[in-house]
C-alpha cells in the first residue's frame, strides 16, 4: 500500500497532449475516483501510474519511490484494463493464475489454487475455472479482469472503467464488494469511471480532469456541493446541472456571467405566482423521480419533483433559484 | 417449399457447390495419382500406350530407386545361392543383382535437414523482426521493411552466379549450412511480412497486461504472444517449408555431392539403366510426403481462431 504522486507529468501522442503539467497526490490508501470527459487524459493518468506510457515530463512515485523509469512489473501495480485484455489461449483459472506466476512472485501451487478459489468465488466465476476465457459472456470477463487483479497485494490498483459493461444488478453488487475490498486490505484504488453513482458510493477522493489538466480534487461531497468551476459542476449529478444566464432571474455577483441550478436549487411555484414564469415542457416518469423539463424565457431547464405529480405539458408555473452557483464567462467559480 | 435462412445458401446451391469443388479436386489431383500408380507399374507398363489404367502392383520402382543394380549373365545367375528378400527376387527376374544401395536415402535426408533447417531459421529470425516491426518505434522502419520485401522483387536465380562465386570463396558450396543460409536468406522476407501482419493483429493490451502482471517483455512475448501466433507461425512455415523443399535451381547450381537435395537427385535416375520411370515416380511420391505430413500437422493451428473475441473492439 503506497501514495502515488505525479509531479508536473506531460506525456503528448504526435501534436495531441494527453496530460499536460499534471500535478496529482493520491494518498496512501485512498479511493481516488478520476472523472472527466472523453478524451480528458483518464486513461493516460492510469496507463502513467502503471509505466505502460513514460512521461515526456515530470515525474511518478509510488510510496515516495521515483519509478519515472521503472517498467511496470517492478512497479508493483495491478491494473484491470477497460478491454478486458484477458489471455484468449488460457482458461480462466490460468489467466487467475497467471500474476501469481509470474517470475516476481513465485506464488506456490497450492498457495494458488487457494487464491484463485476464493477470488473466483468472491466474483462469482467458480464454476467458469475451467472455460476458455473467450467463452464468456462480457459480464464474465470483466469479473475475470477484476479478479486477475485481485489475486494480487500490490502497491496500487488501477482500474479503468472495470464495472461499465455489467448489468445494473452485478454493478451494484460489485460497487458494494470494490469497496468492502478496499476497506478490508486498506489498499490504494486509482479509479476510472464515468459514472457518478461509483464516483459518489466508493469514492474517498474525486479527482477531475479537463483536457489533460486536474480542475479539481476533493472528497466526493465537496466536488459536489463546492466545485470550482462550472465544468467540474457539470461532472457530478443526475440530472446535469443547468447552467443558464445569470441574468435570468434578475441580478447576480458581480462578474457572473452564468447561473449553474443543480434540480434541487430550483423552487418551483405551481401557482405560477413567486419567480420567473415558466412553461412545463415534457414530464418523464423514472418511477422513484419524476424529472420535469421546463421552458424559461427560451431557455431549457430541467428539474425534479414529486413521484405523483400532476403537472402537465402546456402547464404555466414559476421558478426561482435557491443557493445556485455562480461562474464568470471563463467559467470559473464565484463566490 | 421448405424456408431456408437467408444467409444460407440453399441445398441446391450447395450440392452444385459441393460438386464444383470435388471436381476440381479430382482434376488437380490428377497428375498426383498418376505418379502414384506409375511408382507401383513395371518399367513396362509404365511406357504403355494406351496407357494402362489397370496393370499388376509391383515394388521394382521402389526397389530400384533405393538400390544400384549389376547387370550378370544367366549362368552367373544360376550359380548364386537363391535370392534372400523381396528386392533381391525382383532385381533378378531382370537378370540383375543388387550392387549397393543408391544415394536416394541420403539426398533425401539432405532435403529434410536443408528444408526444416532453413524453415526454422526463417521463422526464428522472422518472428522476432515481425515482433519489434509491429511493436517498437523504429526508425526508418517502413524503409526497411520496403527494403526486405525488395529482397524478394527479383527471381532470386537472377544473382545465381555472384552467390555460386561467392559461396566457393566462403566454402559454402555443396555444405548443409550453405543450402540453409540461401534458403532462410530468400524465405526471410516472406516471413518477415506474413508474420507482421498476424502479430499486428493481436491486441497490445494482452502484452501490456502481462507487463503489469510482473513479466518482462520477452516473457510476455513468449507466453502471451507467441501462443496467439501460433496460427500465423504454422501457415508461415508452411510457405517456407514448401519452397525450401521444391527449390531446384540453386540445388543443381550449388550442390553436387554431400549436400545435395532431393530435387536435382531424382531425374538423375534417368539415363543409369534406361529410362526408369517408375523409380522415377517412386521417388517423387516419396518426395511428396513430408510437405504433405507437415501440412496435415499443422492443420490443427490453421483453423483455430484462438484469438477471437477476447478483447472488447
Amino acid at each position: 500500500m503506497a501514495e502515488v504522486a505525479l509531479k508536473g507529468v506531460t506525456k503528448r501522442f504526435g501534436a495531441v497532449s494527453a496530460v499536460a503539467g499534471m500535478d496529482l497526490t493520491v494518498p496512501d490508501g485512498a479511493f481516488m475516483v478520476v472523472l472527466g470527459p472523453t478524451g480528458a487524459g483518464k486513461t493516460t493518468t492510469l496507463r502513467l501510474v502503471a509505466g505502460l506510457e513514460r512521461p515526456d515530463a515530470g515525474e511518478v512515485f509510488i510510496g515516495g519511490r521515483r519509478v519515472t523509469d521503472e517498467t511496470p512489473a517492478e512497479r508493483d501495480v495491478a491494473m484491470v484494463f477497460q478491454q478486458y485484455s484477458l489471455y484468449p489461449h488460457l482458461t480462466v483459472r490460468e489467466n487467475l493464475a497467471f500474476p501469481l506466476k509470474s517470475p516476481l512472485l513465485r506464488t506456490p501451487p497450492a498457495e494458488i489454487a487457494r487464491i484463485v478459489g476464493e477470488t473466483a468465488e468472491m466474483l462469482r466465476i467458480g464454476h467458469k475455472l475451467d472455460n476458455r476465457a473467450t467463452r464468456l459472456s462480457g459480464g464474465e470477463m470483466q469479473r475475470v479482469s477484476i479478479g486477475r487483479a485481485l489475486v494480487r497485494r500490490p502497491a496500487v490498483y488501477l482500474m479503468d472503467e472495470p464495472l461499465s459493461s455489467l448489468d445494473a444488478k452485478l454493478r451494484a453488487d460489485l460497487r458494494v464488494e470494490l469497496k468492502r475490498i478496499h476497506a478490508e486490505i486498506a489498499a490504494t484504488l486509482i479509479y476510472v469511471t464515468h459514472d457518478q453513482t461509483e464516483a459518489m458510493t466508493m469514492a474517498t477522493h474525486v479527482g477531475v480532469l479537463e483536457a489533460g489538466r486536474l480542475a479539481q480534487v476533493g472528497g466526493p461531497r465537496e466536488i459536489y456541493e463546492n466545485p470550482v468551476s462550472a465544468h467540474v459542476a457539470a461532472r457530478l449529478g443526475q440530472p446535469r446541472i443547468n447552467l443558464l444566464p445569470a441574468t435570468l432571474f434578475g441580478h447576480g455577483p458581480d462578474r457572473a456571467a452564468t447561473i449553474g441550478l443543480r434540480p434541487e436549487h430550483v423552487a418551483l411555484d405551481p401557482g405560477g405566482a413567486e419567480g420567473a414564469p415558466a412553461v412545463v415542457t415534457r414530464v418523464e416518469r423514472l418511477g422513484d423521480q419524476t424529472r420535469l423539463h421546463l421552458d424559461v424565457a427560451g431557455h431549457a431547464l430541467v428539474t425534479l419533483t414529486d413521484p405523483h405529480t400532476d403537472l402537465k405539458t402546456g402547464r404555466a408555473v414559476a421558478v426561482r433559484p435557491r443557493d445556485p452557483l455562480w461562474f464568470d464567462a471563463a467559467g470559473a467559480r464565484v463566490t | 417449399m421448405s424456408a431456408h435462412s437467408v444467409t444460407e445458401p440453399s441445398p441446391g446451391r450447395k450440392r452444385v457447390a459441393a460438386a464444383l469443388v470435388v471436381a476440381y479436386a479430382l482434376i488437380t489431383l490428377l497428375p498426383l495419382m498418376w505418379i502414384f500408380a506409375t511408382g507401383f507399374k513395371s518399367p513396362p507398363d509404365s511406357i504403355a500406350y494406351p496407357p494402362k489404367i489397370a496393370f499388376e502392383p509391383t515394388l521394382e520402382g521402389y526397389v530400384n530407386l533405393f538400390t544400384t543394380r549389376t547387370r550378370v549373365t544367366p549362368e552367373q545367375l544360376q550359380a548364386l545361392p537363391p535370392p534372400d528378400g523381396l528386392a533381391e527376387t525382383i532385381v533378378r527376374n531382370r537378370d540383375m543383382v543388387i550392387a549397393g544401395p543408391s544415394k536416394f536415402g541420403e539426398r533425401f535426408m539432405n532435403s529434410v535437414i536443408i528444408g526444416f533447417g532453413s524453415t526454422f531459421l526463417s521463422i526464428f529470425l522472422g518472428t522476432l523482426a515481425a515482433y519489434a516491426f509491429s511493436r517498437f518505434r523504429i526508425p526508418l522502419s517502413d524503409d526497411l521493411l520496403f527494403f526486405i520485401l525488395s529482397t524478394r522483387m527479383m527471381p532470386p536465380i537472377a544473382v545465381a552466379i555472384p552467390i555460386f562465386l561467392m559461396y566457393r570463396t566462403l566454402g559454402l558450396s555443396d555444405t548443409h549450412l550453405g543450402m540453409i543460409l540461401l534458403y532462410t536468406a530468400v524465405n526471410i522476407s516472406l516471413a518477415v511480412w506474413l508474420l507482421k501482419g498476424f502479430i499486428d493483429e493481436i491486441p497490445r493490451e494482452y502484452e501490456e497486461a502481462a507487463l503489469i502482471d510482473g513479466y518482462t517483455r520477452f516473457q510476455a512475448f513468449v507466453k502471451v504472444v507467441l501462443p496467439q501466433a501460433a496460427t500465423g507461425i504454422a501457415s508461415t512455415a508452411i510457405f517456407c517449408l514448401i519452397f525450401a523443399w521444391n527449390e531446384y535451381a540453386f540445388a543443381v547450381l550449388l550442390t553436387s555431392g554431400t549436400a545435395q537435395t532431393a530435387p536435382p537427385f531424382i531425374p538423375t535416375i534417368i539415363g543409369v539403366g534406361g529410362q526408369d520411370w517408375p523409380a522415377v515416380a517412386a521417388g517423387a511420391t516419396l518426395f511428396l510426403l513430408p510437405v504433405l505430413v507437415f501440412t496435415v500437422l499443422l492443420r490443427k493451428h490453421l483453423l483455430r481462431g484462438i484469438t477471437f473475441g477476447a478483447v472488447r473492439k
